[in-house]
């Protein structure tokens, strides 16, 4: 007679927690979790021990203080009376529209690098690896500071503009319209007069127009064969009705010109030099990496696909459009999106060149006036915080949809 | 029968002729790869004429250039009218876009010869056809760049080697048991003897002793490559740990590890750069006086230990997952199959991007001028552009800066991509 007898419970032992797969994890992330915990404790410690003797707190008040302060470039009505909480919403505007603009410009650049890198005409493609190349290996703060300077010296100043005892100005505007002096680029503003807004609804109605066509061609090519013509008409439902819709109402819409008053111009749209060194500095800078992302991107897609379409008689062009560009987006975007990001983080450098940014207020002027060092950094670095990972979020969800789908 | 029937025969073979202009040599290349088309034509021509504006209006300016005067003044005067580059500022100021404006004269030969050597320690580590042999140098070169730049007596870095010499003693012979019990041990020797050291060279503090040199001295070019060698080299153990700890099936230890990266990449460098300024005196204990550039090299290694740790993890996640079996089913546990197995396959796919990492911190370094350190940048637009002799000289100095920066990160960039037709060792 044999019996099995059950194996008598294991006890546990302290040599365990270490020699064990079972709870050795445990005991790393306890060791972590203490140590985590000393280390930010310590750092706690002693900001408080270093605040007291320094007779400082932790307080948000002075944002509610008057900034006394200027700011040249304000989206947003603000004077130096305005609030210190004031002064930083100006700088954030201004920040979201450098990087606004700068990604625009960025892409601009980048695309037409990257596609004219793979041209097939050897001295072109030479010359955007140049620029590719040179933009990418110089540190960004070196060229905003190189355009900035082009700005300050080389541009001539708007009393260059003016013609003094008969003689010719030293300085003329392009088409009578633009001025690029020292103090930034001057420009026609449209202004909007009554009855402009049908003008405007008209715009908008025939852009819609547009793509009701495009919809009903491809509806017609699907379902009736019918191939129709889709560029010039585009075009002109587009613009057509909005022009006779601008002579019918009488021209409402006018451009008023910078004209030179005194020493500086006035009226029209003045982007200060800062803003606008900032800006392109950005642009070129970015647009050399994008411009290596589209040139991978398109180099990814294999050259059977390209030999398969036109295996099937599609024309180049909608080569381009209906097989290569969707498969290549896919590979381009990711990085792309990380590239503006970078563009975003790299513009709190508008504080080199004087442009007052989130950096330039928050970070700057109101962290040296109140001396809140704490305070404002931490409020800085959660305004790009938040962007970041703003974007981060957007860009899963689109990576996720986009994804190949596979069974 | 006449003799006009007998039809001609040819007798012997024609010469090829050679083919037609157009098919050939330069012409040839020129029709096909320049006038295609219309557009390409027009292209050509476009392009052509932005080369030839732009050489003809930079190389009279950059050729004729004045290389010898005391001041913009006395240059000005000297081309009496002409416009060219006024390139005597650079020679002039040569130290002080080199070493700043504050580092001793006579002290110059020792951050020269600790960039030479510099060059000889890296590059068994880049090329690795070079003798084995010289990564002794390698390994020893943080303590003689040390004791080069900063100066003092030769007994602290050298204990400091010491240190870590003893320390990985203690970690092999107890690496037989565990792992992390060499870690730690080797952690508790390396402490011991550098508590001792600190006595040792305290005493001795006059053996074989250089000028000492406080770092808020360094500037120009050399505070650039300080700082860019210093935290790429930092950064990259802790790249490597930040990775592991993202990867890892630890929940505590990943979001640790998750909650740092995202947090420093999603903050510019310039408000870390800040942090390193103003805020981070107030988180040290009191009295402890840490000098600006020990601060910003903590934070800029911070910086680029979060961008190593995403390509790293960017390396791991491309290892098949059979690796990872292999390394479980043959026994080993975590630290050995990671060092033996997964390690060197995850860090050579991300050689590449460890590089692109390191050029663009390099680039970033210059950032410190905006807190007003001196280093090239900082240089130029500070000391150089104020004084009363060289206001005003901005696109030979910008030029200058440019031509450095863009020497040294195109060689990196080019070097990454040799390596990576190197390390392809997949035959596609």
């Amino acid at each position: 007679m044999t019996s099995i007898n059950d194996p008598k419970p294991e006890s546990f032992q302290l040599s365990q927690l270490m020699n064990d797969t079972r709870y050795r994890s445990y005991t790393f992330q306890f060791i972590a979790l203490i140590v985590l915990f000393f280390l930010v404790g310590y750092l706690y410690l002693n900001l408080v021990e270093n605040l007291r003797t320094a007779g400082l707190d932790i307080s948000y008040e002075f944002l509610g203080e008057p900034a006394g302060y200027d700011i040249n470039q304000r989206l947003v009505e603000y004077n130096s009376q305005s609030s210190h909480w004031r002064a930083s919403v100006v700088g954030v505007l201004n920040t979201l529209l450098v990087a606004f603009v700068g990604c625009i410009l960025a892409t601009i650049f980048g695309v037409t690098a990257g596609v004219l890198r793979l041209s097939n005409n050897w001295i072109v493609a030479k010359l955007m690896a140049v620029y590719v190349e040179i933009f990418r290996n110089v540190p960004v703060l070196i060229w905003i500071l190189i355009i900035n300077a082009i700005f300050l010296i080389a541009l001539p100043q708007p009393k260059a503009f003016k013609s003094r005892g008969g003689n010719p100005p030293e300085a003329e505007m392009l088409w009578d319209s633009f001025a690029f002096t020292g103090r930034g680029i001057y420009a026609p503003k449209p202004v909007f007069e009554t009855g402009s807004w049908v003008v405007v609804a008209v715009f908008i109605l025939s852009i819609i127009g547009v793509f009701a066509y495009r919809r009903y061609a491809k509806f017609a090519l699907y379902n009736h064969g019918r191939d129709l013509p889709r560029g010039w008409p585009s075009i002109a439902i587009l613009f057509v009705p909005a022009i006779l819709a601008y002579f019918v109402m009488g021209s409402p819409i006018g451009l008023e010109y910078p004209q030179l008053k005194g020493f500086n111009f006035k009226g029209g749209i003045w982007a200060r030099g800062s803003f606008v060194a900032l800006t392109f500095a950005l642009a070129i800078y970015t647009g050399a990496f994008i411009a290596e992302n589209v040139r991978a991107g398109i180099l990814a897609i294999s050259k059977g696909q390209t030999e398969a379409a036109a295996a099937l008689g599609i024309r180049p062009g909608r080569i381009m459009s209906l097989v290569i560009l969707p498969q290549a987006l896919r590979v381009i975007i990711p990085p792309m999106i990380s590239n503006f990001l970078n563009l975003t983080k790299n513009s709190s450098l508008a504080i080199a060149v004087g442009y007052m940014d989130i950096t330039g207020t928050l970070g700057g002027i109101t962290l040296n006036q109140t001396g809140r060092a704490i305070e404002a950094i931490l409020l800085l670095m959660a305004f790009y915080l938040a962007i970041s990972l703003g974007i981060s979020a957007i860009m899963n969800v689109y990576n996720n949809s986009i994804k190949l789908k596979e069974r | 029968m006449s003799d006009q029937s007998i039809a001609f025969v040819r007798h012997e073979t024609l010469p090829p002729s050679p083919p037609p202009a157009s098919e050939t040599g330069i012409v040839k290349w020129m029709r096909e790869n320049l006038f295609s088309s219309v557009t390409n034509s027009i292209l050509t021509l476009a392009a052509l004429y932005t080369v030839y504006s732009i050489l003809s209006g930079s190389m009279p300016w950059i050729l004729g250039g004045i290389w010898q005067a005391p001041s913009l003044q006395a240059c000005r005067e000297i081309l009496a009218g002409d416009s060219a580059g006024c390139f005597a500022v650079l020679t002039e100021r040569w130290h002080q876009l080199i070493f700043g404006f504050k580092y001793p004269q006579e002290a110059y030969w020792r951050p020269t010869l600790a960039f030479v050597l510099l060059i000889v320690a890296v590059a068994p580590v880049l090329f690795a056809n070079l003798p084995r042999r010289m990564l002794i140098l390698t390994g020893l070169y943080p303590f003689i760049g040390f004791w080069l730049i900063w100066g003092g007596t030769i007994m602290a870095p050298l204990m400091g080697l010491v240190g870590f010499i003893v320390a990985y003693i203690v970690f092999q012979r107890l690496e037989r048991s565990s792992f992390a019990m060499g870690v730690l041990g080797g952690l508790v020797a390396a402490i011991i003897v550098w508590t001792l050291g600190g006595y040792v060279s305290d005493a001795m503090s006059g053996f074989l002793a250089l000028e000492q040199i406080p770092s808020r001295d360094m500037g120009g070019f050399m505070l650039n490559i300080i700082l860019g060698t210093v935290c790429v080299s930092l950064s990259l153990p802790i790249g490597i740990l930040l990775a592991l700890g993202r990867q890892s099936n630890m929940p505590i230890i990943k979001i640790i590890c998750v909650v740092f990266i995202e947090f420093i990449r999603g903050v510019p460098l310039i408000t870390l750069l800040f942090v390193a300024n103003v805020v981070l005196a107030y988180f040290l204990p009191p009295g402890t006086t840490f000098d600006l550039i020990l601060r910003v090299i903590i934070m800029i290694t911070m910086f680029s230990s979060a961008y190593i740790a995403e390509v790293i993890r960017g390396g791991l996640a491309a290892l098949p997952r059979g690796q990872y079996e292999a390394g479980d089913s043959l026994g080993l546990d975590y630290a050995q199959s990671m060092r033996l197995i997964i390690l060197p396959q995850a860090l050579k796919i991300s050689i590449p991007g460890i590089v692109n990492v390191a050029v663009g911190l390099f680039k970033d370094t210059t950032l410190v001028s905006v807190i007003s350190m001196f280093d090239l940048v900082g240089m130029i637009r500070g000391p150089i552009l104020a004084s009363t002799e060289w206001n005003g000289v901005y696109w030979e100095l910008f030029g200058f800066a440019s031509l450095l920066f863009f020497i040294i990160c195109y060689g990196i960039s080019q070097y990454s991509q040799w390596l990576e037709r190197q390390l392809a060792t997949d035959h596609r």
